[in-house]
């Protein structure tokens, strides 16, 4: 790697004033798995890395009768294992378990998750596209490698968000506290993350000299009825090619409140609003997880070599409201 | 009447074994890395950063003075600053396992650690796993029992991923150890094997911790 300067602040305080003094010179490291990558690979070159695993305060679960509290910096093993997170937040607890290998997620943090850069390989191997302020995509041409890029909300650049934690987030209704300059916000988990119309560059709403600090969940799904999966190339180590996240609650024989979202698809993790509409007040059945599915894709592209995510979405989306046992596969 | 050259000759291996001679060669790092502790005041301190290069480190149960850079990666300073060649570094990517060891129990990927980070930390790698009269880790030995690797690259970083596992999970199913160890490529492909060697190797250390 190349030389920078290590700063490894106490206090959130501590570690803003180093932002604040550094700016874009500085690189913020969660668990530091994605970040080495970029650091080892010489494409970015930052001058001043600030490890934030020294911060007290941005570690562990507090747990209260409005919900859960986790700090940004509590391990994805951590929260997997956590006993309030799998009795009442399950969704999310399978989320992370799905996430990477057993020593990522030792390692690995929750804020790191939800915060990590796309995984194009054009991107990720220093090629100059609109993501890394170029002018090209490289991965959406007739011959580029695009199998694992998005079918939906593309502009311009075609990656994909890779988080698995996120889309359960979103279903749990999660908010995100952060710290800017300006103080602390609190913004819902949708709004955390960005695509390509509101800035190309990045996934994630934090700009220099901003922190996330903890998600909060709240009450209000604890101990819905979930519904995760995840599908990818391997059954470890691998990102998600998609990934869908669903909580329900379903009263008599419809369903009463549902939140659903999925990654992989698009730039962003995507909250299915349309969706959620049309399944209010349907029974949980096959039938309208049909429904939901065709609904859920509307409007999808496929590059040359990914338009297998476009069934799989429907699937997945089908799945997560009518259950797997009715929702085969039926050519 | 037996040659004493001879003799001598025979007791080598067991006198100037490997294991002895790697530390021997950390025991010279030691001195040289005290000594550099002694000159400590030429070191220019950092304003606000981490401050000194030279650090204390807790492996294996020793404490280790070495001298560090702010970018070096703890497998780099295990294996090339203490000598600690049993940690391997396949991909050096958080991919392949190889370099796994344990922090406070727990397993990482020391390839993906900043040395500076675990100062405070008890850093396990696989020399510190056998007795010091040189007896195996239960882990150690089930692998000789079951003949589990081929060549043998990953089986460092396997076996300290089993034993970080075990912790948490004393008494594995094989596909609860599978899973635990999920985190670790062999390129051999001789995942059965290893996984029938770790699974004797867990065995062997409820019997040892029963005794």
């Amino acid at each position: 790697m190349p030389a920078f300067e290590l700063f490894q602040p106490s206090s959130i305080s501590d570690a803003q004033k180093l932002l604040e003094q550094y700016r874009e010179d500085a690189w913020v490291v969660a668990g530091g798995l994605d970040s080495f990558d970029w650091l080892k690979d010489r494409i970015k070159r930052p001058k001043a890395l600030v490890d934030l695993s020294g911060i007290a305060e941005m570690k562990g679960v507090r747990t209260s009768s409005e919900g859960v509290e986790i700090g940004a910096m509590t391990t994805l093993t951590e929260v997997v294992r956590h006993p309030v997170v799998r009795e009442k937040y399950g969704l999310l607890a399978e989320a992370a378990e799905l996430a990477a290998s057993p020593q990522i997620r030792n390692q690995g943090t929750i804020g790191g998750n939800v915060s990590q850069d796309a995984r194009c390989w054009y991107y990720r191997a220093g090629w100059p596209c609109y993501r890394a302020g170029g002018n090209v995509c490289y991965a959406d041409t007739p011959t580029g490698r695009n199998r694992e890029h998005a079918i939906l909300h593309a502009e311009r650049c075609v990656a994909v968000n890779p988080s698995d934690s996120a889309p359960a987030l979103i279903a749990l209704d999660a908010r995100f506290v952060l710290r800017t300059p300006k103080g602390e916000r609190i913004i819902d988990a949708e709004d955390y993350f960005i695509g390509p119309d509101v800035d190309i560059t990045r996934l994630h709403i934090l700009k220099p000299g901003d922190l996330l600090t903890s998600i909060r969940i709240p009450s209000t799904w604890a101990g819905a009825q979930f519904y995760f999966e995840k599908v990818r190339d391997r059954n470890v180590w691998d990102f998600a090619l998609l990934n869908v996240a669903s909580a329900m609650q379903v009263s008599g024989n419809a369903i009463e409140r549902i939140r659903l979202a999925v990654n992989g698809a698009a730039a962003r993790p995507l909250r299915l609003r349309a969706v959620e509409d049309a399944a209010r007040g349907k029974p949980a059945t096959s039938a309208t997880g049909e429904m939901a599915g065709k609904l859920a894709v509307q409007g999808a592209v496929a590059l040359q070599f990914n338009a297998y995510k476009i069934p799989l979405m429907r699937n997945l989306v089908k799945r997560a409201i009518g259950g797997v046992e009715e929702a085969k596969w039926v050519s | 009447m037996p040659n004493p050259t001879l003799k001598i000759l025979g007791d080598t291996p067991k006198a100037v074994s490997r294991r002895r001679f790697i530390k021997g060669v950390i025991a010279g790092g030691a001195a040289v890395s005290s000594a550099s502790y002694l000159f400590r005041n030429s070191v220019v301190h950092g304003v606000s950063g981490t401050g000194d290069r030279l650090i204390t480190l807790n492996v294996n149960g020793q404490l280790r003075r070495v001298d560090v850079m702010k970018q070096e990666t703890l497998a780099w300073t295990l294996r090339y600053k203490l000598g600690l060649t049993g940690t391997k570094l396949g991909c050096d990517r958080a991919e392949c396992g190889a370099c796994t060891v344990l922090l406070d129990d727990v397993p990482h990927y020391s390839c993906s650690v900043l040395t500076h980070t675990v100062r405070n930390e008890k850093v396990l790698s696989i020399e510190g796993l056998a007795n010091e009269d040189g007896t195996l880790h239960p882990i150690q030995q089930g692998i000789i029992d079951e003949q589990g690797f081929q060549c043998a690259f990953c089986m460092s970083g396997f076996v300290m991923a089993t034993e970080g596992f075990l912790k948490t999970i004393p008494d594995p199913t094989r596909s609860e150890l599978a899973h635990g160890i999920s985190g670790n490529l062999c390129r051999c492909q001789d995942y059965d094997k290893i996984l029938t060697a770790l699974m004797r190797g867990a065995e062997n250390m409820r019997t040892a911790n029963h005794v």
